[in-house]
């Protein structure tokens, strides 16, 4: 038995030796598997950014006194604002805002130092251009903030001029954001361009090379031969798998050298839910080959399969508890879904598998069920 | 259809395209399941012994099919590590591929590169390398020009010199005259069999006459309308009258085209070829199965 075994696996060699053989002499599409992760690094951790910073702001002053100057710096300081122009009228505030020059027109009415001196109530008008709701949302957190600590500052100033110097605020406001503390984008994006990328490279890469040995009739010539098919699907797979891992420590490295993301929990564990959605994704490649019978058609099948619901229902940009069930239910067969939350876990946060063991148990189900049914498939298909 | 091939035998499967030709090679070397029936080679079943037959075998399709990307060292290396040729022995069958396919000095090119007659050379020394007791060559030398067919088939006749069992289809009917045994195929089933000069003798048991006339279409159209005249057919700028006695069939068609006024510039025997045969065949066939159903 394990003799017999061993013959087998000494099958296996020459089909993976050509495999490399002729990845490496397409020069071309090796660049795009090496070079495309590294595109997609650059261009969703630069351009891709979360962050709102330098928001346009505009100004339309109608109390013109050293308080509501003051006030206005206040704005200015945060960082957040950037200041356009000084406004003259009401008017001018819809037109700013419908010409887009600026996002945010903020208000001061007159007579704002004086209802302010006697201890009265003034009401700021703060405009924003919703449109981005995102955007918009953000900005109106901001603003909410600036005005609150502002408040703050002038009661507690208040108070001190009227005797009370010990002013304790009833509830002392300390917001601390765990993991990913200076709330970086990248931190949150790293983890979503390792899924979205592994999982089409496998994909694209696997179905392709089995797709082209059908499309040239190289496939009937390995039929004919004694290797069995599982062979040379083994054969086939193991360059295209190595080259993925390749692909993966690339990332992972961009993230960290680039973007300051470093790997805060286990390799292992991190190598382990690698290996598992590889797995399934290259159950899906194979899936894909056999009922394609062009290398185009496999082509978009696979940007198909992967992209679209990876992108959407994998809970990376879009939250998936506010979908609707129906959506729910599909994104539950999703391997994306299970791979994010355990990147997410090992990378950004540092926990262990006994945070997301239900998740790693999904991956290899899927993996196994993928691999299993898609072999099975093929095999059919070359006997 | 039952047949049986001989060690070293060149067996040519003959026939119109969609004939089956290619289905039963793909029977025969495992790509196909067949319906019903029996089959052995090398004296392994097909159906359940493919394991062993595949091992024996050599195949190389109609389509064009080593890899265009790998260069033509790497496709014999590749295809002799597939059939677990070992390295020291691949050493030795590797030079030997290249010289019998003359693809010295081209060792390095890319399979893309190649003209149509080395790739079909090639493409042979991979499906033979491993030395395989039967070689099953489907339509090896469709899309490639005619010196290249020659030498190819000079090849083939070394091949089966050395003990090797080849297996041939083709719809060149020039070309089944280097086979040692010809089968006819017409829809799916084997029409005839044997050496080509039996089919040709076989076949043609009453003379063919070759008839040239300046109104071919005028004398065609009276000759058809004899009794003694067995089949009557248009070839090129000729007729062909098969008829009972070739001295007798002559006086007659002379007698007969004068008698309308059509002038007869020669008459005389010809040597059927296998196109003939083929043609002739294939008219019984139909004929046959029209008055059968």
């Amino acid at each position: 038995m394990t003799r017999k075994w061993l013959i087998r696996l000494r099958r296996v060699r020459p089909v993976a030796m050509k495999e490399v053989r002729q990845i490496l002499r397409d020069r071309r599409t090796l660049t795009v598997m090496l070079g495309f992760p590294i595109f997609m690094m650059l261009l969703f951790g630069y351009a891709l950014n979360f962050d709102v910073k330098h928001i346009p702001l505009a100004v339309l002053d109608n109390d013109q006194s050293a308080r509501s100057r003051d006030f206005v710096e206040s704005f200015l300081h945060s960082g957040y604002f950037d200041f356009v122009k000084p406004l003259a009228s009401q008017q001018e505030v819809d037109q700013t805002l419908d010409g887009g020059q600026a996002q945010v027109v903020l208000v001061v009415p007159a007579g704002f130092a004086d209802s302010l001196a006697r201890g009265s109530n003034v009401a700021v008008q703060v405009a924003v251009d919703g449109s981005n709701s995102n955007t918009a949302s953000t900005v109106i957190g901001y603003a909410g903030a600036i005005m609150q600590s502002y408040s703050e500052g002038l009661r507690t100033k208040a108070l001190s001029r009227i005797g009370r110097t010990n002013v304790a605020l009833p509830i002392d406001y300390r917001p601390r954001v765990w993991y990913n503390p200076e709330l970086k984008s990248a931190s949150f994006l790293i983890p979503g361009i390792i899924v979205q990328i592994l999982l089409l490279m496998t994909v694209i890469s696997t179905s392709l090379s089995i797709v082209r040995e059908k499309e040239r009739g190289t496939m009937e010539q390995l039929v004919v031969s004694p290797l069995n098919p599982l062979q040379v699907i083994v054969g086939k797979s193991v360059p295209y798998v190595v080259l993925s891992f390749i692909g993966a420590a690339v990332i992972v490295l961009c993230g960290w050298l680039l973007f300051g993301v470093p790997v805060k929990g286990s390799w292992f564990w991190l190598f382990v839910a690698t290996s598992s959605f590889l797995a399934g994704g290259l159950g899906l490649g194979l899936f894909i080959s056999t009922i394609s019978g062009t290398q185009r058609m496999a082509y978009q099948l696979s940007g198909l399969l992967t992209m679209l619901p990876s992108f959407l229902l994998s809970g990376w940009i879009f939250p998936l508890r506010n979908m609707p069930l129906p959506v729910r239910i599909v994104s539950y067969v999703i391997p994306a879904r299970y791979f994010l939350p355990i990147l997410r876990a090992v990378i950004v946060k540092g926990v262990g598998i006994e945070t997301f063991w239900p998740h790693m148990v999904f991956l290899v189900v899927f993996a196994l069920v993928m691999l299993i049914l898609s072999t099975g498939r093929l095999r059919r298909q070359m006997a | 259809m039952t047949f049986n091939v001989a060690r070293g035998e060149i067996l040519g499967f003959l026939g119109a395209n969609g004939a089956g030709k290619t289905t039963i090679i793909r029977m025969l070397c495992g790509l196909l399941n067949p319906t019903s029936g029996r089959a052995t080679v090398g004296g392994f079943d097909v159906a359940r012994q493919s394991e062993q037959v595949k091992c024996n075998i050599g195949y190389m399709s109609q389509k064009f099919s080593l890899y265009p990307d790998l260069t033509v060292v790497e496709n014999l290396t590749f295809f002799g590590g597939v059939y677990g040729i070992s390295i020291p022995r691949l050493r030795e069958r590797i030079p030997w591929a290249l010289e019998m396919a003359g693809l010295r000095g081209r060792e390095k090119s890319l399979t893309a590169e190649l003209s149509g007659g080395w790739r079909q050379r090639l493409a042979l020394g991979c499906a033979i390398l491993h030395e395989p007791k039967i070689v099953f060559l489907d339509e090896p030398t469709s899309g490639v020009d005619p010196v290249s067919r020659r030498s190819f088939w000079e090849l083939i006749d070394r091949l089966a010199e050395g003990g090797t069992t080849v297996f041939v289809t083709t719809h060149y009917l020039d070309e089944a005259e280097y086979c040692n045994r010809v089968m006819l195929i017409h829809a799916g089933r084997l029409i005839a069999g044997g050496s080509p000069s039996e089919l040709k003798s076989r076949t043609f048991q009453t003379p063919i006459l070759e008839v040239r006339s300046d109104r071919l279409i005028d004398a065609l159209a009276a000759l058809q309308e004899q009794p003694w005249a067995l089949e009557t057919a248009i070839f090129g700028d000729a007729l062909h009258v098969r008829v009972e006695d070739e001295a007798r069939g002559s006086e007659l068609i002379r007698t007969t085209l004068a008698g309308l006024g059509i002038a007869v510039e020669y008459i005389g025997r010809i040597v059927p070829s296998l196109q003939d045969v083929f043609i002739d065949l294939v008219e019984h066939q139909t004929k046959e199965s029209t008055r059968d159903s």
